[in-house]
């Protein structure tokens, strides 16, 4: 018997007896000689549960995760303390093992679950509708973008902010070679989207302008005053935030946006190395059978008790083929689970509070930070969870220092962006404290100052000045 | 008709903002510890929210409360028998879950420098080793979120590919048995779907195949078993139609779960493959997802492949492999998603792999494939081969067809009406109404992980509402009765749709 299998000797036997052959080799004389594997696959043996374990313990252990260093990486996933009744919850057999429910009557969690989840975001971004899920951030943004093809007829062109993240735009880049637009990136200025350019690169043959608040510099984006542009020439309004920053920022709902979209992994899902998380996907009314994926809806049952289903599903891909609105069928349920067991915990006070904890720790690291020598803005705008700054010395010898320390410092932006070749961006969560953010700055100072930036006179000493 | 109240049904749906009461909360959060100005001298007011969203107000023991009171309305793999149809519902091992969990899993940032992600990108390379010896195709990218995103990127794959040479091609194949959503990804990737029939015997119709081959054509999608549970056995000559032609073969991986270790979509012919970890690699559909949809590939699509890429450099001065994310890849037609991939799925389906070993997996498509057969045999019998033959009587691979329309016509209960029933025999229904070919269809993949027991009491609950049919049709028609909500109003759903909850 092969692990997690249970057809012992005797059962094969009796089955084989039933189908009528005699042996389960016979059952693969549909498959033609020439295509039949031959030789063991060239794979390990099989190991004991015990030995499995040990293999990926070692693994991870060769990971430096945010148990092993003080964390101020995000450009996109944060490091957020996730409850412990989000783990205990989503564990249960009941939501981990189901398939999605196509049999309503036995799948009443489930869509109850996706339909709280649904008023969550929907009240998180002031949009009507709220879809169940998308795979994650970047690919939800490139959907918006399938969308307003679907909705702008005869517009193919994309207009985008170049603080939009760089994995959603790429990923809008990848798709639109299937869906032939063309794609016109619009520069930032002063750490947030020219409006000038912006307002000019928008035409009557744009069907989409997308914007990112806080854009991927951390700045907050004036989303009201830039999204005016695309109201003006009939273009969508897609807007990707982040859901962390809901608390305390204007909704996209409020600011004209007809789609917001974002990652959901700050919501009750861990770092996971960039996934498994889910991508969230509102709307206006106008737009509720163009969008993409599973969607929940509440109805009655014969007796007149109170259910829910999947709704509209006279978009999807199992009843309309080719003239689906979208091809995805998964709703990374688990993950948006995630996300409503932590916003339920989090509550309407404590997910204000929270939003509130992270500007104000935001804006002591940046005051804090910005005061070390070597160590300058990158720029000035407000910012909610997220700062950039510039370092007088070469950014990934900085990090290697600040690493040492046990310290990951931030996210070097000239991976993405080559006219910042010296800049990190530095994120904050609730986990990072103000003493872990002071160390942050001794490390920045120390490391600049050894890599030969601005002299400090000793590295181990606390940088005088500073916030206070 | 209704039998008494179920407790379940006793409890009416109430959401968690009905719960709701001003003052109440459950978390609670550090100090700023730092400096707390008024917001607005942080941030300008026109860019601030004045009301906070209506998120509910719930201590933390309701909270658990009312999730773990959903979780009882919901059927799931671990309670019982879930023989969906070419959806693999295999038991998901929790050592897999355990392992995931590990911090040095669970907590690494997606950009932490490869230096530091050594564990992480060496696993992710030996998950893509592992799969490209299954397909029998040398190169992998793990990038896809599902099998759908797969599918997108097998087609935009064969685009680049075409693209390369000069060609421009219109056309995608797809057999009339195909998953929905192949044509969806047909149309997401800018083609015209072009469906090719189905032959007596359950195959691609050679005739059909043949007269819609032309240089139009950039891809035939197939999967193999079909979605009827049958191997197609003229594969070698449909690939060499469409390679002949100029067109990529795309196998989409759902039903992988019937061939490992016997038979690969590789030497197959096929040059862009999808996996679904979430089936035949036992990551657990949670109810809709996560899952992921790594793509197998030939060495002529390989130059494309989405990035960035694991892989594997040499160490230099005595120091053991580097694995890196490499960007550095100019026909590649770019990313599919944020970061890596789903990391946290590779280390379930790696564990998996780990657990089962190249023999374990060979015995784990064998048994699949018996247990399909025995059930499949154990339905020919009796009131179940009378009014539910199966759509094509010849050994099926993993999964079978049955045809619903003798007993629809026969006993004037549908196939919905034999699904709904089986609910209340503690059954999570077959998958019903696909594929499209069959009447009244009724599509069983029982998997290798159950017990001819379960089959068997699979078997004689299907005779049982069939008796119970021949005496009273009404009892089927409005099953269920034990479940916590009975049959629903969809067109309700469709037609007013409520999708949010009023507050």
């Amino acid at each position: 018997m092969s692990r997690y299998t249970s057809a012992t000797p005797a059962d094969r036997a009796e089955m084989l007896a039933a189908i009528g052959v005699d042996s389960a080799a016979e059952l693969f004389g549909q498959v033609p000689e020439p295509l039949r594997l031959e030789r063991p696959l060239a794979l390990p043996d099989g190991l004991s549960e015990a030995e499995v374990h040990e293999r990926l313990a070692a693994l991870a252990a060769r990971n430096a995760d945010c148990e092993d260093q003080v964390c101020f990486l995000g450009a996109g996933m944060y490091d957020h303390y996730v409850p412990a009744i989000v783990d205990a919850i989503t564990q249960r057999s009941e939501f981990l093992t189901p398939y999605t429910p196509y049999q309503p009557e036995i799948s009443q969690g489930g869509l109850q679950a996706m339909f709280e989840f649904q008023t969550m975001m929907s009240e998180l971004t002031a949009l009507p509708v709220a879809t169940a899920g998308l795979y994650e951030g970047p690919s939800s943004l490139a959907s918006a973008g399938y969308l307003a093809l679907g909705v702008g007829q005869g517009r193919r062109r994309f207009v985008v902010s170049r603080g939009v993240h760089p994995h959603s735009r790429e990923t809008l880049a990848t798709y639109s070679a299937g869906f032939d637009a063309e794609i016109e990136e619009v520069g930032l200025k002063g750490g947030v989207t020219d409006a000038a350019a912006l307002a000019a690169a928008v035409d009557d043959r744009t069907a989409a302008v997308f914007l990112q608040s806080p854009n991927f510099l951390g700045a907050v984006e004036d989303v009201e005053a830039l999204g005016a542009a695309a109201k003006e020439r009939g273009a969508l309004l897609v807007v990707a935030v982040d859901p962390m920053t809901l608390g305390v920022l204007k909704p996209p709902g409020e600011c004209g946006a007809d789609i917001a979209l974002g990652e959901g992994q700050p919501l009750g899902n861990r770092l996971d190395f960039g996934g498994p998380s889910f991508g969230f996907f509102c709307g206006t009314e106008e737009l509720i059978r163009k969008l993409p994926g599973r969607i929940a809806g509440e109805t009655d049952d014969l007796d007149g008790r109170r259910g829910f289903v999947l709704a509209l599903q006279t978009r999807e891909q199992h009843i309309r083929r080719e003239k689906a609105t979208h091809n995805i069928c998964t709703a990374q349920a688990l993950n948006a689970l995630a996300a409503t067991i932590h916003l339920a915990w989090l509550g309407r006070e404590g997910f204000r509070e929270l939003g509130e904890l992270l500007v104000r720790r935001t804006a002591y690291a940046r005051e804090r930070l910005a005061a070390v020598p070597g160590v300058e803005l990158l720029h000035g705008r407000p910012v909610a969870r997220e700062l950039a700054l510039r370092l007088d010395a070469p950014v990934e010898r900085v990090l290697e220092r600040c690493a040492e320390r046990g310290i990951a410092a931030g996210y070097p932006l000239a991976r993405e962006y080559p006219e910042y070749a010296d800049a990190l961006l530095v994120a904050i969560t609730e986990r990072r404290s103000k003493a872990q953010i002071d160390d942050l700055a001794d490390a920045l100072g120390a490391a600049i100052s050894a890599e030969g930036g601005t002299f400090v006179p000793d590295s181990d000493t606390k940088v005088p000045g500073g916030a206070e | 008709m209704a039998l008494a109240e179920t407790p379940m049904q006793r409890e009416r749906a109430q959401t968690i903002f009905e719960k709701s009461k001003p003052g109440r909360r459950a978390a609670a959060l550090p100090d700023a510890e730092v400096p707390e100005p008024p917001l607005a001298e942080l941030i300008p007011g026109h860019l601030l929210r004045t009301e906070p969203p209506r998120l509910p107000e719930v201590a933390e023991p309701e909270i658990v409360r009312h999730y773990n009171r959903l979780s009882r309305r919901n059927f799931d793999l671990d309670s019982g028998f879930y023989p969906l149809g070419s959806c693999t519902m295999k038991h998901n091992p929790r050592l897999n879950e355990r392992v995931a969990a590990l911090p040095g899993h669970a907590r690494l940032h997606p950009a932490q420098e490869p230096k530091r992600a050594q564990g992480a990108l060496e696993l992710m390379w030996l998950l893509q080793r592992s799969l490209a010896e299954i397909c029998g195709l040398p190169h992998v990218s793990l990038q896809p979120s599902a099998g759908s995103h797969g599918e997108l990127a097998g087609l935009l794959l064969t685009r680049a590919f075409h693209a390369d040479r000069g060609e421009v091609r219109t056309k995608v194949l797809a057999p009339d048995t195909s998953h929905g959503t192949n044509p969806a990804s047909v149309t997401m990737a800018g083609y015209e779907i072009v469906k090719v029939a189905t032959d007596s015997g359950g195959g691609v119709e050679m005739d059909d195949l043949r007269a819609k081959v032309d240089d139009e054509v950039a891809c035939l999608m197939l999967t193999n078993p079909n979605t009827l549970g049958l191997f197609d056995e003229n594969i070698a000559e449909i690939a060499g139609l469409i390679h002949g032609a100029g067109g990529t073969l795309y196998y989409d991986g759902a039903n992988l779960n019937a061939v490992m270790g016997h038979s690969r979509p590789g030497e197959m012919g096929f040059d862009i493959v999808h996996v679904n970890l979430h089936k035949s690699f036992s990551q657990p559909h949670g109810g809709g997802g996560p899952g992921a949809g790594p793509i197998a590939v030939s060495d002529r699509i390989e130059p494309f492949l989405p990035c960035p890429q694991v892989v594997r450099r040499a160490g230099d001065n005595g120091h053991g492999p580097f694995f890196d994310l490499d960007c550095e890849r100019p026909k590649s037609i770019g990313r599919l998603r944020g970061f890596q991939g789903n990391f946290g799925v590779f280390v379930r389906s790696y564990a998996y792999i780990l657990s089962l070993g190249g023999d374990g997996l060979r015995e784990a498509s064998e048994t699949a494939v018996l247990n399909a057969n025995y059930l499949k045999a154990r339905l020919a019998e009796g009131r179940a081969g009378k009014h539910l033959p199966v759509a094509f009587d010849r050994h099926c691979m993993h999964e079978f067809v049955l045809s619903g329309k003798p007993m629809k016509r026969e006993l004037g209960i549908a196939t919905l009406d034999l699904a709904k029933r089986l609910l209340d025999f503690g059954f999570h229904p077959p998958t019903v109404y696909f594929p499209l070919l069959v009447d009244e269809a009724l599509m069983i993949e029982p998997t290798e992980t159950e017990t001819k027991e379960s089959l068997d009491a699979f078997a004689e609950a299907i005779d049982r509402i069939l008796a119970e049919a021949e005496a009273d049709p009404e009892k089927a028609k409005h099953a269920p009765y034990t479940t916590p909500v009975r049959r629903l109003d969809e067109v309700k759903a469709t037609r007013k749709p409520v999708v949010r909850q009023r507050l």
